[in-house]
């Protein structure tokens, strides 16, 4: 199977990572390469093999839903690129 | 007496409990010799005068006659590991200005047990690659070149600058990080040990994920006993890491010194595979014998399902990576590239923020994770990864431990394999299946090839019995007896 541009392209999108026209090409490779590799999985036998979730025997734990730390907003905000009165600040995305 | 960076961890802390040394006296050899150690690219940040200033702290509990189990130790830390107030990366340029603003709960429990902090160490970007040529402060290089030759060598990766700012002696251990092999390949590549304890043993808080279902912090140090020290002080149930096992943690350095008679040992017949070297095929026969001789019972065992474990995993780290690293928006920390919208700015930030491999492995995560393609990748390869674990399950009721070759070769020259992915990925054939089943797994020196560079062995054991893994290792690493150090060409570089 190959990734075509227009697949490439879409995979970028959705992974939010901006790739130029003339890299789509060579990551198309790239990423075909490898998935012809993994293809080799469909010649396991899995009918009803369940799928593994999870290595270790255990049931998640429970916890109380309450406040545990807080109250430290310049340490919350501290790396962050851009503030302004203790909020992060975005792009406009409301019109 | 011997230099102060000659000593292993466990002498180190005899010798301070004694009061050969202070910690001052330690940590300032140390730091001169991480200093001198800067031609490797093994650490992103040295932390000499906070090193001291623990130095002190440590001494001052020896003296009162306190402390924990690394009182006064010099160690380095991957840089995955987040340390409130000291620069965390993970080897990226997305991360390079992050100071985080909370502790690890591995390191934590390493501060508490009295360790100093020399520095934080280089590492391939998102602990994502096997030679540590993929982080964004440049490529790390292996102490151990090939002897008459001046060629760099890789150290392994991901965690390779922790391996070699230990094997060049400028660190007593370094904490490391195992998502597929991230421990074990670099410790075989620069003559350490390295040890990945059962998912679930080191608490995951606090270090940057990768594939959250793989990951496991484990040490890097040049004895078993050194290794078991370590486990012993970065092991506990953490309530902040839902997967974090509650289950006790025996002191494992109390567990060393016993012998193998009796012990079953199973050798997997489908890891003697295509693209073994026949130096390491016959390093493996000779560990075999080794055991033998001490009183193993050796016997072949199947794991039939050991070659689809590197395919599955590249399906399932992937896809959890490309999860885990959708946090990096630009928004809340981390590099931001302004754009014409909130998506380009995404777009432009993660484009330029990450590095190619990243990238790559981001992109194949989002794909197998994508409508209409789930089912065929994602869900195939877990179910595989049970075949995997079932197959483990299986010898495990027969053998107390599997002895397997480390990796497939010795280390290469840097830039050798960078251009080709899947050539890249087949360093970690034997260690990613102990990782696809969570079990722990210890590589241990055992020789040199005939290019001069440093071999090791696997060990692979059950469960949270990181015990018969370490019993095993020590015995494997007093009859192989390996000795060897790298020349230490960079003292003299200029």
């Amino acid at each position: 199977m190959s990734l075509d541009k227009a697949t490439v392209s879409r995979i970028a999108r959705l992974a939010r990572i901006r790739v130029t026209d003339v890299d789509l090409e060579c990551l198309g490779d790239e990423l075909t390469n490898i998935l012809d590799w993994v293809e080799q999985l469909n010649q396991v036998d899995t009918v009803d093999v369940p799928p593994l979730t999870s290595v270790v025997e255990i049931q998640l734990p429970q916890r109380q839903d309450s406040v545990t730390d807080g109250a430290r907003p310049d340490r919350v905000l501290g790396n962050a690129p851009e503030t302004e009165e203790g909020f992060f600040v975005v792009p406009k995305v409301v019109e | 007496m011997t230099e102060l960076t000659g000593l292993t961890l466990s002498e180190a802390r005899d010798g301070l409990r004694v009061g050969d040394f202070t910690s001052r006296e330690l940590t300032e050899a140390h730091n001169a010799a991480m200093e001198r150690a800067r031609p490797l690219n093994a650490m992103v940040l040295e932390t000499a005068d906070h090193a001291l200033s623990m130095a002190d702290s440590a001494d001052k509990r020896i003296s009162k006659g306190e402390g924990g189990l690394l009182e006064g130790i010099p160690i380095a830390i991957k840089d995955l590991f987040c340390t409130d107030g000291f620069r965390t990366t993970a080897g990226s340029h997305i991360l390079d200005k992050f100071v985080p603003p909370y502790e690890s709960t591995v390191t934590s429990n390493l501060w508490r047990e009295g360790a100093v902090m020399l520095g934080k160490t280089n590492m391939d970007e998102f602990a994502m690659g096997s030679s540590n040529e993929t982080s964004y402060f440049g490529p790390v290089e292996n102490p151990w070149r090939r002897p008459g030759d001046t060629r760099s060598i890789v150290p392994g990766g991901s965690s390779g600058g922790s391996a070699s700012i230990v094997a060049a002696r400028a660190a007593l251990a370094a904490t490391g990080t195992d998502t597929g092999g991230s421990i074990r390949q670099p410790a075989s590549f620069t003559g350490l040990v390295g040890l990945k304890p059962t998912y679930g043993r080191c608490s995951r808080w606090g270090i940057i994920a990768f594939a959250s279902s793989l990951d496991q912090a484990g040490p890097l140090t040049r004895t078993v006993k050194d290794a078991a020290i370590m486990l012993t002080a970065m092991s506990g149930h953490d309530p902040k890491d839902s997967t974090s096992s509650d289950v006790p943690v025996p002191d494992f350095e109390a567990v060393l010194g016993g012998d193998v008679k009796g012990l079953r040992v199973g050798i997997p017949k489908e890891y003697r595979m295509e693209g073994l070297t026949e130096e390491i095929n016959a390093l493996w026969q000779r560990g075999i014998h080794w055991l033998e001789d001490a009183g193993a019972e050796t016997r072949e065992v199947a794991l039939p399902h050991t070659k689809y474990a590197l395919p599955a995993y590249y399906i399932v780290a992937p896809a959890e990576a490309s999860s885990n690293l959708a946090r990096y928006d630009g928004i809340r920390y981390g590099l931001r590239v302004e754009g014409d919208d909130l998506i380009d700015m995404y777009e432009r930030t993660r484009a330029e923020g990450f590095g190619s491999e990243v990238r790559r492995r981001v992109m194949i995560g989002t794909y197998v994770l994508s409508a209409g393609y789930y089912d065929a990748y994602y869900l195939q390869a877990q179910k595989v990864r049970t075949l995997i674990a079932r197959d483990f399950q299986h010898v495990f009721e027969d053998v107390d431990v599997l002895l397997t070759p480390t990796a497939p070769s010795e280390a290469f020259p840097t830039g050798e394999k960078s251009d080709d992915p899947i050539a890249m990925y087949f360093n970690d054939v034997f260690t990613v299946p102990a990782s696809m089943a969570g079990l722990p797994g210890i590589s241990v020196p055992v020789g040199l090839s005939q290019n001069g560079l440093p071999l090791g062995l696997q060990l692979i054991g059950k469960a949270f019995d990181e015990e018969m893994v370490l019993r095993v290792a020590e015995v494997l690493e007093s009859v192989a007896d390996f000795d060897s150090k790298p020349d230490k060409w960079w003292e003299t570089a200029t």
